[in-house]
């Protein structure tokens, strides 16, 4: 055996025990939530059994924090989204010094622990009188969240030239006219991976919601308080709806990334043979 | 159809640093003229000037005889090609070139036949629809001059828009843009440090350094009477010989150098007993076995001969150890001097100057 | 400022300043200067609001000094929040360099895919996969018994150790991605021009990979320990009465004391711990913020 095929084995090993590390857990979670054992586990297997999903689909608590979630996200969206956008668009077009400072603040939320965002969050609008709610869920989730969107849309601006947009002034536009035919179009991309890591983000996080939501639930407090409080297997069970529906965003993501990554070969292919004509 | 462009006594700082200096010129309508210059001349800097992405600090800027003081970019009589084109990589072609008609209102139809229109003037068919990447180094060449004329501009300038293309490619676009001015008439400001570009292309050239404008003239009058030795030397090939001016008679004085004295024709601003440099173009110079009496000359030595195709380089070395080039036409029925040989390098007094420096720089700044 | 009116005229300049504004000063810098500011009042019944006894005091911050119990969850929790990014580094820096440099970029992609789902699947969920794992009538204990390592089953949620292994499942992708994304920026040529030099290796990772990937690491880095400090749902999943997580006291103080005052002094600590964390990870590693956060 040569050296070259003994690393090429030890990689092979180590790639396959990451991924085996980084789903087993998930499967025997997700497993769990089939079998017919009142302890949610896959072993020992008592038989298959469809039961916690009814549990599940009965359960109104649920609904109202699928509900709950489902608004929070959405907001969470339709604010961090603009603010983002328009974060990345002033840091882009402010000079040097101004530039590093306002992008301290700016990404100071994501290297902030949840629970302080969440906290001072509350404190901050009872000052206004604003009691906790799903309101100030969607406040301080936006102050982080809106951070990614803005080093999105950031990197996306590092490709953008801004010569465009003199071309078009000088053909007459205006800079509303600009902005909207020339450089959000350029920035599509951005906000819109920028809008799913948002909803994404929104639907997952629990430290922020956990200090500010008041006594409504959202899907991940509603989990939380299920393990709290007597596990059953509807969690399992819950757990695999969720990963289904990972699996499936996963897999029409990847397939409309392969086509636009071979849309744009073709198209490099035929500038290619432009040049040669 | 085109308007005449004013610029009076313009200057434009950045900070402490002046990169336009009181540049005063006046360009015709219907011109081709020609901004020539090296890299950080402020040729550059006039066009932003002209297209209102600057206000110079001191003097104005008035086309057809309007102050453009305060009129923003979009609100300008001017079209604008970019260096590197702008081209709106997200838009097909057609779009591209009527998004100036788009953002004034125009409806879609009309504006899908002008740029068809448009697409038979800059001889590009069948490409309305296709993408911007999809097409050629030339092809965008000609969407970035159709999209400027779309707006029917009085004035247009151009930022060496030839600079990324092939050499054979940029000498078939320079006779086409000059059509395409011709057919139009627009007037033309276009901003070079292709020398060849200038010359072959433009009814005026103003050649620029270190902000100020040296010398506005006919392409022939700045390769053959250029007025300062920085023209001289930009435009083209020269020997150069230092020396000092002893005295005249008519148009033509004495030079007195370390390799003899010569006779030749002395340039503005200068005057006898001054130090300065004589320039000769290498055309002009030819080599012989003998000295000339009436002609200047110099006793070389043939150290190179490189050719060219049309024509033949030939370097030679004085006996001071410095290098000339004499340039003569290629002609297999003359024999080219052989390698090492002995010669004199022969020109005439009326095909060389002796000029001044380029004008101070930066001067009361 | 003046070439963003020139570049978008003054109404959208107004716009976009304001929503900025709005992002930094209502959501992130006044929220924490309240914070910070509560911090330092007292927690007072209603009526006593504006009263005498409502006054600036350190007293929130002494309950913590003068609290052994509470230094001692606090230093764990740097310890263990250390240890856990140690952990992940340890793991994903060769796992990194090999989807960088080694794999072909299809099988990368492929990899990726599958990493996809458990980077989604909520932290939440993650952490309860381990409870299920590590429970007493758990898969694991099930199959050391099975194969006979172990006659009679293990309590493995006690103590850090279960902790442990929850956060680095938990967070261990936020080390993998920065790193990957700094070393497959790093051109192939240089790491072979240095084995072409000579360079074993040890001594190219040392001296080309690691320097060039250091911003990937400290973002890396700085990201697990603080998602691990700041961790609320693995430790109330997976810790049990002798392993106690800081935010665990905070949540304390806020829902069971009701007292926010002294909440938000925790709070405020635990913040403090976070920022001397990154500059500490900035002057060791010698990056900017700017690298860190990308």
């Amino acid at each position: 055996m040569t050296s070259t095929t003994f690393s090429k084995i030890v990689i092979r090993v180590y790639l396959g025990l990451f991924v085996a590390y980084m789903l087993l857990p998930l499967i025997i979670m997700g497993g769990a939530g089939l079998n017919n054992s009142r302890f949610p586990s896959v072993y020992p297997w008592v038989g298959f059994t469809d039961r916690w999903f009814i549990d599940l689909w009965t359960d109104e608590r649920m609904w109202g924090a699928v509900r709950n979630t489902t608004w929070v996200a959405l907001a969470v969206v339709a604010i961090s989204v603009p603010i983002g956008t328009a974060a990345a668009i002033l840091l882009n077009s402010v000079k040097p010094r101004a530039r590093s400072f306002l992008y301290g603040f700016m990404v100071a939320p994501i290297l902030t622990p949840g629970a302080v965002i969440g906290i001072s969050t509350l404190l901050f609008w009872n000052t206004f009188h604003v009691p906790a709610g799903l309101y100030l869920s969607v406040m301080g989730q936006v102050s982080f969240v809106a951070a990614y969107v803005m080093l999105l849309v950031l990197a996306r601006l590092q490709t953008f030239d801004p010569g465009l947009e003199e071309a078009a002034l000088d053909l007459g536009a205006s800079h509303g006219q600009v902005v909207r035919r020339i450089l959000v179009p350029h920035l599509y991309p951005a906000i819109g991976a920028g809008a799913i890591i948002a909803f994404f983000q929104s639907v997952e996080n629990f430290n922020v919601t956990l200090f500010t939501r008041g006594n409504s639930d959202t899907l991940t407090v509603y989990v939380g308080s299920k393990i709290r409080s007597g596990i059953t297997p509807t969690i399992n069970a819950f757990a695999l709806v969720l990963i289904i529906f990972t699996v499936i965003c996963a897999i029409i993501y990847e397939i409309l990334r392969r086509r636009a990554e071979r849309r744009a070969a073709e198209l490099a292919a035929t500038a290619a043979a432009a040049e040669l004509m | 159809m085109s308007e005449d462009v004013q610029l009076s006594k313009i200057c434009m700082d950045f900070g402490s640093f002046r990169a336009v200096n009181n540049v005063d010129v006046t360009i015709k309508p219907g011109e081709f003229f020609s901004f020539l210059g090296p890299s950080g001349c402020g040729k550059t800097t006039i066009l932003r000037l002209i297209s209102g992405f600057m206000e110079p600090t001191e003097g104005s800027v008035k086309i057809g005889g309007k102050d453009m003081k305060g009129i923003r970019p979009n609100a300008r009589p001017t079209a604008l090609i970019f260096q590197n084109l702008a081209l709106f990589p997200l838009m097909p072609v057609w779009e591209n070139i009527t998004f100036g008609l788009e953002v004034r209102g125009v409806p879609k139809a009309q504006r899908r036949a002008k740029a068809e229109e448009l697409l038979q003037l800059v001889d590009l068919h069948d490409s309305a629809d296709k993408r911007i990447s999809q097409l050629s180094g030339g092809q965008k060449q000609r969407v970035a001059i159709a999209r400027a004329l779309a707006v029917e501009p009085k004035v247009m300038l151009l930022d060496e828009p030839l600079s990324a293309l092939d050499l054979k490619l940029r000498q078939h676009m320079r006779a086409e843009l000059r059509a395409i001015q011709k057919r139009t008439g627009v007037t033309f400001i276009y901003i070079t440090h292709d020398q060849g570009e200038a010359l072959a292309m433009s009814d005026r050239v103003g050649v620029m350094s270190q902000g100020i404008l040296q010398q506005v003239a006919t392409p022939q009058e700045i390769y053959n009477n250029p007025v300062n030795g920085f023209v001289a030397s930009f435009v083209g090939e020269n020997n150069v010989f230092v020396g000092t001016v002893k005295g005249k008679s008519g148009d033509i004085a004495t030079f007195e150098t370390a390799k003899g004295q010569f006779n030749a024709r002395l340039g503005a601003n200068v005057s006898v007993g001054d130090t300065t440099k004589l320039f000769v173009r290498p055309e002009f110079c030819t080599l012989q076995k003998t000295a000339s009496k009436s002609a200047n000359s110099i006793a070389v030595e043939v150290t190179e001969i490189a050719f060219e195709g049309n024509f033949v380089n030939v370097f030679v070395r004085d006996e001071s150890g410095d290098t000339h080039m004499v340039q003569v036409q290629n002609d297999p029925s003359i024999p080219t001097p052989a390698l090492h040989s002995k010669a004199h390098m022969i020109f005439d007094p009326q095909s060389c100057m002796i000029l001044s420096e380029a004008t101070d720089t930066r001067s009361g700044h | 400022m003046q070439e963003l009116l020139r570049r978008y005229g003054i109404s959208l300049s107004v716009i976009m300043v304001a929503m900025t504004a709005f992002w930094l000063l209502a959501l992130v810098v006044i929220p924490n200067l309240v914070l910070f500011k509560f911090s330092f009042r007292l927690y007072l019944p209603v009526d006593q609001l504006g009263g005498p006894n409502d006054v600036y005091t350190l007293k929130n911050y002494a309950t913590f000094f003068e609290s052994p119990i509470h230094i001692n969850v606090f230093f764990s929790t740097i310890l263990y929040s250390s240890f856990v990014t140690a952990i992940c580094l340890a793991i994903t820096y060769p796992l990194a360099y090999i989807l960088a440099k080694v794999l072909k970029s299809t099988d990368t992609a492929t990899f990726f895919l599958v990493l996809l789902v458990p980077l989604w699947v909520s932290e939440i969920l993650r952490s309860f996969a381990w409870f299920i794992i590590l429970s007493m009538q758990g898969p694991l204990n099930a199959v050391l018994l099975g194969i006979g390592i172990i006659d009679k089953p293990i309590r493995w949620i006690t103590g850090f150790q279960s902790v442990i292994v929850g956060l680095v499942y938990a967070y261990i992708l936020f080390m993998l991605f920065p790193i990957y994304n700094a070393i497959s920026a790093l051109d192939t040529n240089q790491i072979e021009a240095s084995e072409d030099l000579g360079a074993s290796m040890w001594r190219t990772h040392w001296r080309v990979i690691i320097p060039h990937s250091k911003p990937g690491i400290a973002s890396g880095c700085v990201m697990v320990f603080m998602l691990c400090a700041g961790s609320v749902i693995v430790p109330t999943t997976l810790a049990s009465t002798n392993s106690r997580w800081f935010t665990e006291i905070i949540q304390q103080w806020m829902f069971e004391g009701l007292d926010w005052n002294t909440g938000s002094a925790y709070a405020f600590l635990l913040l403090a711990l976070c920022i001397i964390f990154v500059s500490l990870v900035m002057r060791i590693l010698n990056v900017r913020l700017v690298d860190i956060a990308k």
